[in-house]
């Protein structure tokens, strides 16, 4: 059995970090995934192009949840390049578990609603290459 | 234990279900509780598909040869069980589709585009699958009607105080489910077909969950349509019924043009063939019909009242053992007014981690909106899990259940 409810995961689950709207956000958006509802809002503030403040809410699952929780931790500081640089790989080795192809999407979400905000990109993360 | 676990043999009936004997990870048996969703096969509806593919497989009705007049008979004959199974007067009445999707929209294409105009209002309730809503809201849009909701209560039982101001003259059509895929809830479908028929509408009932799980006359009902499918009663998928009242259908434009449903075709049009074919374009899902006719021989075998009886009383049992789980809530009425679908909520966790966390321990359940958003919007929920009950599932599954739930709730820190 993997290890998929692992206590980083149902750490960030239960205790979320940056949780909550930031006023007078420079990049705000949101998104759903169909299959399942789950819904993320992610709001940036900036700085000389980086990441200066992240706020993010959101209903859905302990991986989405978790996987936004620890996106918000990781990109503080980074710059809007780097942020566009970040695939699938990267959240799953954040999250450090597997995961199938329905969950997979539940994982992805918070970046997919990040560089949607970003840079306008529509589709899923990793889906590019397919 | 309680003593109702005698109204059926289950051990002998799990016997006749091979698949339900699996471990889905080493040493954890499976507990199969998605039967809402689609149900497994026993041996003998195997076993018809199978014979009819080894020896019988033909096209039915315009062959001459030997092959070709086995297949026509036996397809012909599941039509014929299962007029009889659900009480229908003629099997010109019995309409095969690819499954109860098909059946309404059928209806909805066929019937609605000539009785459904401008400011006509169809009635639904807030309980439907999106099966039974969006070929009327479709059909609503493109013929300028109107779509009325019956509201549903707390406990998701409809509001019937409400239906006498919602059936008005220009009520049209009622369509209505005769057991929510969510709450498990059994509506007063004779008491819903009788006000509609008394305010002029035709009415159809969404069969997916009744037909299954409980005994079934549409003579007795006066029902319209009935709408059901194969796969959920122990059938093959890709086969599902259309029930209509002779006269209706008789009165109906074809729905799929091609072949089979044509008497004469000339350049310069055509004159439709008798029902039931004047609603069957095209070569049908023979196979799937035949293993149908194979489930309903199966299901009248152990009798559909006791099959009724016995969910009801799992129903009653894992209701009871669920609410004494601290964090969960179930939906719906209470297990006499309801068959064995049972939809709930654990505080603190999501559904998807729900069904997750109680699929390692071998019990399937399905997570989410159950394509009835409209009814999980009305209750405040964005997605509930849910567990569903057949004939083979046995009461120590419900406590597998329930010991899952607990273990879940551990992982999670809540218990």
């Amino acid at each position: 059995m993997d290890d998929l409810y692992r206590e980083l995961i149902l750490d960030h689950y239960r205790n979320p970090r940056n949780k909550g709207r930031l006023g007078e956000a420079d990049i705000s958006h949101e998104d759903d995934n169909p299959l399942c509802g789950d819904h993320i809002r992610l709001d940036l503030k900036l700085e000389d192009n980086r990441v200066r403040d992240v706020g993010w809410e959101g209903e859905g699952c302990a991986i989405s949840m978790a996987s936004a929780s620890i996106l918000s931790e990781r990109i503080k500081g980074k710059s809007l390049e780097e942020l566009g640089r970040l695939g699938q790989e990267d959240i799953l080795e954040m999250l450090g578990i597997e995961l199938g192809p329905v969950r997979l999407k539940c994982a992805l979400l918070p970046l997919k609603v990040l560089q949607a905000g970003a840079h306008g990109l529509a589709g899923w993360p990793g889906d590019e290459g397919e | 234990m309680p003593t109702f676990k005698g109204i059926i043999d289950v051990q002998a009936i799990r016997q006749d279900f091979p698949i339900l004997h699996q471990d889905v990870f080493p040493g954890v048996p499976l507990a199969y509780l998605d039967n809402a969703a689609t149900s497994q096969k026993p041996l003998s509806v195997i076993e018809a598909v199978r014979r009819y593919y080894l020896l019988d497989n033909a096209n039915i009705h315009r062959g001459i040869h030997a092959l070709a007049e086995r297949a026509t008979v036996d397809y012909e004959n599941a039509r014929l069980k299962i007029a009889e199974f659900i009480g229908a007067a003629n099997t010109s009445e019995i309409i095969f589709v690819r499954n109860t999707t098909e059946a309404i929209n059928l209806v909805a294409h066929s019937w609605g585009r000539v009785n459904i105009g401008v400011d006509d209002e169809i009635l639904l309730t807030e309980l439907e699958h999106h099966s039974n809503l969006v070929p009327w809201q479709l059909l609503a849009q493109e013929r300028g009607a109107i779509v009325r909701y019956l509201p549903v209560d707390g406990d998701c039982c409809l509001d019937l105080d409400a239906y006498d101001a919602l059936l008005t003259e220009r009520t049209r059509l009622v369509s209505f489910t005769g057991m929510s895929n969510v709450s498990g809830g059994i509506t007063p479908a004779k008491e819903i077909i009788e006000r509609a028929h008394q305010a002029g509408a035709v009415v159809l009932m969404d069969g997916a969950q009744s037909v299954p799980h409980l005994p079934t006359d549409v003579q007795a009902l006066d029902v319209d349509f009935l709408a059901f499918s194969g796969h959920k009663m122990c059938g093959p998928t890709g086969i599902g019924v259309l029930y209509g009242k002779r006269a209706l259908l008789e009165a109906m434009p074809p729905f799929l043009g091609g072949g089979d449903m044509i008497r004469r075709v000339t350049l310069d049009g055509a004159e439709w063939n008798d029902l039931p074919w004047k609603f069957e374009a095209g070569t049908p899902s023979i196979a799937q019909a035949i293993g149908l006719g194979a489930a309903v021989d199966y299901l009248e075998s152990v009798g559909m009242d006791k099959i009724e009886a016995y969910e009801h009383a799992i129903a009653d049992y894992a209701l009871e053992a669920l609410s004494e789980v601290k964090g969960v809530s179930t939906l719906g009425p209470s297990a006499a007014e309801r068959g064995a679908v049972i939809a709930f909520t654990v505080d603190g966790m999501h559904p998807h981690d729900v069904a997750e966390l109680l699929n390692r321990d071998g019990v399937a359940v399905r997570a989410g909106h159950h394509c009835a958003m409209p009814l999980h919007q009305k209750l405040g929920l964005p997605a509930t899990s849910r567990a569903s009950f057949y004939l083979y599932n046995t009461f120590d599954e419900a406590d597998r259940l329930v010991a899952a739930l607990r273990r879940a709730q551990q992982t999670f820190g809540l218990a």
